[in-house]
């Protein structure tokens, strides 16, 4: 008999803790949507009946889509740049011997680590003396500082996972760099740059630190509902809506993990 | 690709133009190409980033006049935050209440860490995306269904209040600084698990068979390997949720109430209803420098105490 086997027995009390700890995980996000679907202005026990009241209102106001808009807006565009960038600075790191490669990956880190205040603050004090004006481009830059940690980190496993000698033999057997980026690199890291632009769009469309320093009349959603937290009345149409970005965040992390997944645990076996 | 290819060998025995030279270079020496790889980055990491930050130093120095700024240098904000005692109390509590929930959470995830590394051996992508997954959604609505959860009214208080089991709501729960650490705790525990996961499975299997084989039970192997070989892990989860939490106003704003609201609250106000910005700037700089100290004081610590260990 392996000693592996002893070490790698089922733990029961363990068994049961994980399973604890993704329940409360979850538990207290899953609320929004009981409620949201609740026959009540009050978030309270016990629950009335069901409805889909707070839905269809969402539907008659104008700002939730003015304001879905924008966010739609800074997220495709965050999420294109920061994985753009993301897919070079990725090549960068794992393809080069990088003199100084230690800090320039910390200091590309950094924006995962900070408290965002302080950069939202910083930001905005650099707009201000510049004398430009507050808008939704402020709130896009923002967010592909806030993104690109998220896209390269992404994107290096990917790098990482394919073996560098096929791009070798590509540029041996006559291709350019540019047509070896097309024909061979690209299609290995393509799930890595789907993922990349998945996440990254997630994390700008939630995003709330930079949206609040760097946003000038134009809302993003997350502003907006940050601005309907005062009103008792909007609370319950906040839980609609809440609920349903919050199921599309979910999905579309999902997908791109799930379509990252051959490079992750690659990884982290590797590790 | 052969009339490309059949195009450039002319090329490079014909004189070297400008362009021709520079992307010789280029291809010589790997360094330059990697920089120039990276550059886009780093030109966007540097105006978003590094510039930001010298501005913010410069304008911590100057003085607010009305809606503009009186430029002339001067440390009056930084001998105003610490002379009055609020801002420095603000600190010390947004520091003890990061401390606090960065303790819950490396405790709390830890054995979930181990689990997945140890004992999960088929689907353990599921499980890391299970773990992972709340931390990419919305961080302000996952502080909201806290809200939710806690309020006066909230679940907790109805759900309890309905079976009988108390007469009045719990006041404790919302708008405390109770409420603000659980609510840090759970919205970074995603964030917690990765570094201690990553450094649990990096641990050699074959160590814990030795251990075992020369007698070691179940506790002392834990202690004296998977501990010690994980703690990298552990402090990489440490400081990953101190550093950002301690500037966190969200959730102090959210659930804080007077009694919860953090340093983060302050520089907020004096960008907003204060609006003292250079005021803003000395009380950001004052919070990165902590958490500098703090950070290295504790990277410094379990540093030698794991150079004591082994």
């Amino acid at each position: 008999m392996k000693s592996g086997t002893y070490i790698k027995r089922t733990n029961r009390p363990l068994q049961l803790y994980a399973v604890l700890f993704l329940i409360a995980l979850y538990v207290p996000v899953l609320f929004l949507p009981l409620f949201s679907f609740n026959d009540s202005i009050y978030v309270k026990f016990p629950l009335k009946g069901f409805t889909l009241q707070w839905y269809i209102e969402l539907i008659d106001r104008e700002p939730v889509w003015a304001s879905l808009m924008n966010s739609i807006k800074v997220g495709v565009t965050t999420s294109i740049i920061a994985t753009g960038f993301g897919i070079f600075a990725a090549k960068a790191i794992t393809r080069y011997r990088l003199p100084g490669r230690g800090p320039v990956v910390g200091f590309i880190m950094l924006p995962l680590v900070v408290p965002g205040i302080i950069f939202g603050v910083a930001l905005l004090v650099l707009l201000s003396q510049l004398g430009v004006r507050l808008s939704l481009y402020t709130v896009t830059m923002g967010h592909i500082i806030v993104c690109l940690p998220f896209a390269i980190a992404t994107l290096i496993p990917r790098f990482e996972g394919f073996d560098k000698s096929v791009e070798e033999a590509s540029a041996d057997l006559g291709e350019n760099a540019w047509w070896t980026f097309w024909r061979v690199t690209f299609p290995m890291v393509f799930p890595g740059i789907l993922a990349s632009l998945l996440l990254t769009f997630t994390v700008s469309f939630d995003e709330f630190i930079m949206a609040f320093f760097l946003s000038g009349t134009d809302a993003t959603l997350p502003m907006y509902i940050w601005s309907q937290l005062r009103f008792p009345q909007s609370f319950p149409s906040i839980l609609a809506m809440a609920s349903i970005i919050l199921l599309v965040s979910f999905i579309l992390v999902f997908l791109g993990q799930w379509i990252n997944r051959g490079a992750q645990s690659g990884s982290l076996e590797s590790e | 690709m052969s009339a490309d290819h059949a195009t450039e060998i002319p090329g490079r025995t014909a004189p070297l133009s400008k362009t021709g030279r520079l992307s010789i270079m280029l291809q010589k020496s790997e360094s330059l190409r990697a920089y120039s790889l990276l550059s886009p980055t780093l030109i966007i990491m540097a105006i978003g980033i590094l510039v930001p930050f010298g501005i913010l130093i410069v304008m911590s120095f100057w003085t607010q006049v009305g809606f503009g700024f009186d430029m002339a240098p001067t440390v009056a904000n930084y001998e105003m935050a610490g002379e009055r005692p609020i801002y420095g109390a603000l600190l010390k509590r947004s520091l003890w209440i990061s401390s606090a929930a960065t303790v819950a959470t490396v405790l709390l995830c830890y054995p979930m860490a181990y689990f997945v590394a140890f004992h999960v051996h088929r689907n353990k992508m599921m499980w890391i995306v299970l773990m992972t997954l709340p931390f990419w959604t919305s961080y302000l609505l996952r502080v909201f269904a806290w809200k939710v959860v806690l309020g006066y009214d909230g679940v907790i208080n109805s759900a309890l209040m309905n079976t009988g089991l108390v007469e009045a709501p719990l006041e404790f729960l919302l708008y405390s600084q109770t409420a603000v650490i659980i609510t840090l705790a759970h919205a970074w525990a995603a964030f917690a698990i990765l570094p201690m996961y990553v450094s649990l499975e990096k641990i050699d299997r074959s160590l814990l068979e030795a251990a075992t084989d020369l007698g070691d039970g179940p506790v002392m192997r834990f202690l004296r390997i998977t501990l010690p070989l994980s703690l990298p892990g552990v402090i990489s989860a440490s400081l990953l949720i101190f550093i950002p939490t301690t500037g966190d106003y969200i959730t102090p704003a959210l659930l804080g109430g007077p009694d919860g609201s953090m340093i983060g609250n302050l520089i907020q106000k004096q960008f907003g209803a204060v609006n003292n910005w250079p005021m803003g700037a000395a009380l950001a700089i004052i919070l990165m420098l902590s958490i500098a100290v703090i950070a290295l004081g504790f990277m410094f610590t379990t540093n030698y105490i794991r150079k004591r260990i082994s």
